[in-house]
């Protein structure tokens, strides 16, 4: 007897997608918190920490956000979630980017706002984070 | 579809927002001893203008009418600064400098789009000497004087003794009038900071009497962005003992002092000196100034006088209280990079004053600078506004460079010598009629231990030249 399952892993992040997007989470909280320690101690280096940190992050939120526009426009796995998921993706690498910019600044001329848009930004990121990793229970509910 | 749309949204944006960039507002008065300083504003990007560098073909600098511009020397290895030593030789300093590594994302990305607006010839890291031998205007001697040097820069001679500022230490040959080859190696005077050397260019000048060379080091970043450890020692002019080389600090919070001359008469130190970026394209002034013993300029802790930037943390009120405003601006992104004072044979109207070259700006949408002037002075003080004397170095609608100014040296037989270091051309701007005959060749007379690109010698036979101009 032939037993056709449908979607046995239905919703799952292709590995590539799953590395960078997980990836790029700690490097948004490291910019974070390197921003933290230099309106703290004004110690130049968090500054040039938090700059790199940003743009890594954005690199793997990047590619990140390829693999969801794909995703989406694939007609088979578009879903409402993968949508929102998508959007707040989005909207986290533009909150990024600016931070990046701001973070071009010079010593304390990026601050306070780079600190704010480092919080906003790396909220939005977890946010992604999760419903990116979100996946609904298949099969037979107890 | 709404994700479709969303990334040519962020480039639409970002595009936008670059353009958020504070238009170059009517700024009234942007030179003078009264600038009008508009607040502090950057974009989201910061301006880069970059002039795009093109040969000057036929074309050639600009001068008032009663002056000729002729090419001296060609194919130099970037010319910086220029000595006119007693006998009408010509020294050059040649080379590129600093060490500075990118520290952000964003230097590596400044660094690429800068480098498009400079020359791409290798550092000459070397001095060439220029000779007329015959006066007739035409330098047929094109020599090197000394190699294997480290971007110099400043030049003076003091007596027989002819020193040169290296990024990293000032050195001393032995000179004998009409030599055209350093005797041997030079031995070093003095060590300077060079760590990092993100502004490496050391200018020199020495005092009126010969016993002290004062040296400018410029700041390493622009507003202290590789951290207050880096500035140790920084922005600020030494004064060296010509005899021990013993140093003490001059003057202090000068970001980037790129050119020192002594007045003639009142012997007083002068500066041209470059002021930070990236708050707008009508700050902060570069400025001319006198500099006075254990003087505070203000940076980093603020501008012009008293005007605190919000860039520098910690932040300092008691040094800020203690800023000198400098006395007169030049404009802001001008990047003057040459002074000298004029003497009475470059003609009536350019008697009394400094000439000053501006390199040109790269951080303003409408470019500035590019050009040499003349600041009148009265009394021993700058007086009116800056009269532009050699022009056309810039297309200012294609917004391509044909050459950028740096040092500017008097001439005593009535020529300025121009530096321009992106076409690496020696311009000399003789005023007509008042190129004396060479003094024979080998001789110095009344030669006295002074810094001959500063102040007048006592000329040849000939009769031209008054005596050093006294006020």
């Amino acid at each position: 007897m032939a037993v056709i399952v449908e979607h046995r892993y239905p919703d799952t992040l292709h590995p590539l997608h799953a590395v960078v997007l997980a990836g790029a989470l700690p490097l948004f909280v490291g910019a974070l918190l390197s921003d933290i320690a230099y309106a703290r101690h004004y110690e130049i280096q968090w500054n040039n920490f938090a700059s790199w940190l940003v743009s890594g992050g954005l690199v793997l939120a990047a590619i990140a956000l390829v693999c969801a526009v794909v995703g989406v426009a694939r007609r088979g796995s578009r879903t409402r979630r993968r949508v929102v998921y998508l959007l707040v993706l989005a909207a986290a690498w533009i909150v990024q980017f600016f931070n990046a910019l701001m973070h071009a600044r010079d010593a304390w001329a990026g601050m306070p706002d780079g600190l704010v848009l480092s919080v906003i930004g790396t909220v939005l990121v977890a946010i992604a984070v999760a419903l990116g990793f979100w996946t609904p229970r298949t099969g037979a509910r107890p | 579809m709404t994700m479709f749309l969303r990334l040519p949204a962020i480039a639409m944006a970002a595009a936008a927002l670059a353009a958020c960039n504070p238009a170059p507002q009517p700024v009234e008065r942007q030179y003078g001893t009264e600038p009008e300083l508009p607040q502090p504003h950057r974009g989201v990007l910061p301006n880069m203008t970059i002039s795009t560098p093109v040969a000057w073909g036929d074309s050639q600098p600009v001068a008032p009418a009663g002056f000729t511009v002729r090419a001296i020397a060609t194919d130099l290895g970037i010319p910086r600064q220029t000595l006119v030593l007693p006998n009408g030789d010509i020294l050059v300093a040649e080379g590129r400098g600093g060490y500075a590594k990118p520290l952000k994302p964003k230097d590596v990305i400044a660094g690429i789009i800068k480098s498009r607006g400079t020359t791409s010839v290798p550092s000459g890291n070397r001095v060439t000497l220029l000779r007329d031998a015959d006066g007739d205007g035409t330098y047929e001697l094109q020599t090197v004087f000394a190699e294997d040097l480290d971007a110099p820069y400043g030049l003076a001679l003091v007596g027989d003794d002819l020193f040169v500022a290296n990024q990293d230490a000032v050195v001393r040959f032995d000179y004998q009038p009409g030599q055209t080859r350093a005797s041997g190696e030079p031995e070093t005077l003095v060590e300077l900071p060079s760590e990092i050397n993100h502004h490496w260019t050391k200018a020199m000048t020495a005092s009126a009497d010969g016993r002290f060379l004062y040296v400018g080091i410029g700041s390493n970043s622009n507003i202290t962005e590789r951290g207050m450890t880096a500035e140790a020692d920084r922005a600020v002019v030494w004064q060296i003992d010509v005899a021990t080389g013993m140093h003490r600090t001059y003057a202090t919070g000068l970001r980037n002092p790129t050119a020192l001359a002594i007045q003639p008469g009142s012997g007083q130190l002068w500066a041209v000196v470059n002021e930070r970026d990236e708050i707008g394209p009508d700050l902060v002034p570069d400025y001319l100034t006198s500099v006075q013993d254990g003087g505070f300029y203000g940076w980093p802790y603020s501008y012009w006088g008293s005007n605190v930037d919000d860039r520098v943390r910690p932040q300092d009120p008691e040094k800020v209280a203690s800023a000198i405003t400098p006395d007169y601006a030049l404009g802001s992104h001008v990047a003057a990079l040459g002074l000298d004072f004029s003497e009475p044979v470059m003609g009536p109207e350019f008697t009394d004053g400094a000439f000053v070259g501006m390199h040109g700006s790269w951080n303003r949408a409408e470019p500035v600078g590019y050009k040499v002037v003349f600041v009148p002075f009265r009394d021993g003080r700058p007086a009116g506004d800056p009269v532009d004397f050699l022009t056309g170095f810039l297309d200012q609608e294609a917004k391509q460079a044909r050459g950028r100014p740096v040092g500017v040296t008097v001439d005593p037989r009535g020529a300025l010598i121009v530096a321009d270091d992106l076409s690496n051309t020696i311009w000399r701007v003789s005023r007509d009629g008042a190129t004396p005959a060479m003094p024979a060749m080998g001789t110095a007379p009344g030669e006295s231990p002074q810094d001959q690109a500063t102040d007048a010698p006592d000329m040849d036979a000939s009769g031209q030249t008054e005596a050093a101009p006294t006020e």
